[in-house]
């Protein structure tokens, strides 16, 4: 069976309930800059592989990681340095 | 965790192949495509695979003269950090023994790289010996790109994230280097047998 | 009310007060959840299964019951080698219990307040978000100029079908357009293609009563029509994205 590429990606939506347990607030509104093309995008418009041995999510734009992140043995591994600056509301 | 969905199964888990499962694994039939990022699509015109870093010349094949070296069919189990494991898969690749035919060095690690970006590390004594292939068909057929072809690393016995996918090349080097997942919370290692899947264990 | 809810997200047991067979393979599931402190229309829950070994499985999905009403309704559709979706359609009864967190998302939601023109663009199991819009607009006694083009595969799969025709003949300023994509009934007179340009042109409020536009279906439905809008000069930053894939059903 050939898997469409598209079939494995989602949105920034589906991180949803992760992001708001590593940030303890709503983040699909927070605004990234990517730190390799600029493109600024909302977390809800980001392009997220779910199936795979931790979530990546890239630029919408030019498919560069903006964050990686790896749960397990009761930790997060998180990774921003795809994203140049990220903006939320307090 | 004290809550159970009532009359909930999950997908079939069969963790009955004593001695064959690692621990912590199950076993499946079909065969999960995971995936960090888009699918390369690389015709096999423009594949090259390279050796270098500390090696005395750097070399390079084309698709061409990859596979007018001398292929190995093997059939290994794999098993992937994400709980999966799946028996008897089928391969035919070259041996990175072949691959490093000839080549001196005093490297004791490698990085294998592939098209789109992705990195793993390995020792060097771990991907040789017979114990590490390029691959380039699955059960008799050419490797399906979402599988990691037109070839792809395979080291069955660690962790299967160590076998990258559109593999490009491995670069000796004379420290262990993480890669994509390494620097990331897995393990630098990642042995099944010892359960070694994240940082520390 | 404030799309952030408390700081922290806890798991909740949902009790199942009512299964609806919306269609042959898709159902909802009403569920009375405990101190449940509302949601936006557009916002999803996670839920999580776990089997007596440990095992757990995670999905999320869409709220499609107006924040108006006091039970959390979402909407799965069956997914034959699914691992989550033929037990919380087939296996699961009325009194079981389902562990869910939520309500999430601050990015795909829609409130009532909200006057904009709406156009809603659903793929298959993609309304029941858009859905929950729509209730929440009905219950809001909105009369904001809503449109809604709705692919399905066939008639039979047109999830809500019944309620959508009350709604869209209330003549609030809601009109529902389908497309059925693989079979039509015969005599059907709604459009019978996937969703192209022309389609868009002829159901979308124009460009220049700047709408605001919600997609929410598979990741290829979703990606087309947006790119679509965007080249027929609707501006980006008005079109918001929920893809639903096939990533385990």
């Amino acid at each position: 069976m050939t898997v469409q590429q598209s079939d494995l990606t989602l949105d920034g939506n589906a991180i949803g309930g992760l992001l708001r347990e590593i940030f303890t607030m709503e983040m699909t509104t927070a605004e990234g800059t990517c730190a390799s093309c600029g493109r600024v995008a909302m977390v809800g418009e980001v392009v997220v592989y779910v199936n795979a041995p931790g979530t990546v999510v890239r630029c919408p734009s030019c498919d560069a990681v903006l964050m990686r992140i790896v749960q397990g043995r009761g930790k997060y591994w998180l990774d921003l340095t795809g994203v140049r600056c990220l903006v939320f509301s307090a | 965790m004290s809550f159970i969905s009532r009359g909930f199964r999950g997908k079939r888990r069969d963790t009955a192949a004593a001695g064959r499962v690692p621990p912590g694994q199950y076993v499946v039939e079909d065969f999960p495509v995971l995936s960090a990022g888009p699918t390369p699509r690389i015709p096999v015109a423009e594949w090259n695979f390279v050796l270098e870093g500390e090696i005395d010349e750097p070399k390079k094949w084309t698709w061409d003269e990859f596979r007018k070296l001398p292929t190995e069919q093997v059939t290994k189990d794999i098993h992937c950090v994400t709980k999966w494991t799946k028996l008897d898969t089928a391969w035919t690749g070259v041996s990175v023994d072949t691959i490093l035919d000839g080549v001196g060095t005093a490297a004791e690690y490698v990085v294998a790289f592939s098209y789109g970006g992705y990195t793993t590390n390995l020792p060097l004594e771990d991907v040789t010996g017979g114990k590490a292939w390029v691959a380039f068909e699955f059960d008799g057929q050419p490797l399906h790109p979402e599988h990691g072809g037109p070839a792809r690393l395979l080291v069955p016995h660690l962790y299967f994230w160590k076998s990258a996918k559109w593999v490009r090349g491995l670069r000796l080097v004379n420290e262990d280097q993480p890669g994509f997942w390494e620097s990331n919370g897995y393990n630098m290692y990642g042995d099944p047998w010892r359960e070694q899947r994240y940082w520390g264990d | 009310m404030s799309s952030r809810g408390p700081r922290l997200l806890e798991w909740k047991l949902g009790t199942v007060a009512e299964l609806v067979q919306e269609t042959p393979r898709v159902a909802s599931l009403v569920l009375d959840v405990p101190e449940w402190h509302g949601h936006l229309a557009g916002q999803h829950v996670d839920v999580r299964l776990t089997a007596d070994d440990g095992y757990q499985a995670q999905r999320s999905y869409s709220i499609a019951s107006a924040p108006e009403d006091p039970r959390l309704a979402i909407t799965v559709e069956r997914l034959d080698d699914g691992e989550v979706s033929p037990y919380l359609v087939g296996e699961v009864r009325k009194g079981d219990k389902v562990e869910l967190r939520g309500p999430i998302g601050g990015y795909f939601v829609w409130r009532a307040t909200d006057d904009r023109p709406l156009l809603l663009i659903a793929g298959g199991s993609g309304i029941a978000p858009l859905m929950a819009m729509i209730r929440h607009r009905a219950a809001a006694s909105s009369t904001t100029p809503t449109r809604l083009l709705y692919s399905s595969r066939s008639y039979d799969d047109v999830i809500y079908r019944a309620e959508l025709e009350r709604l869209a003949s209330a003549r609030d300023g809601l009109s529902v357009s389908h497309t059925l994509t693989r079979t039509q009934p015969s005599g059907w007179n709604g459009y019978s293609r996937r969703i192209d340009g022309v389609m868009l042109a002829e159901v979308a409020w124009p460009k220049e009563r700047m709408p605001v536009i919600y997609i929410c279906g598979p990741t290829p439905m979703v990606e087309a029509a947006a790119s679509l809008l965007v080249d027929m000069g609707y501006d980006a930053s008005s079109i918001k994205t929920e893809r639903f894939g096939a990533t385990g059903g």
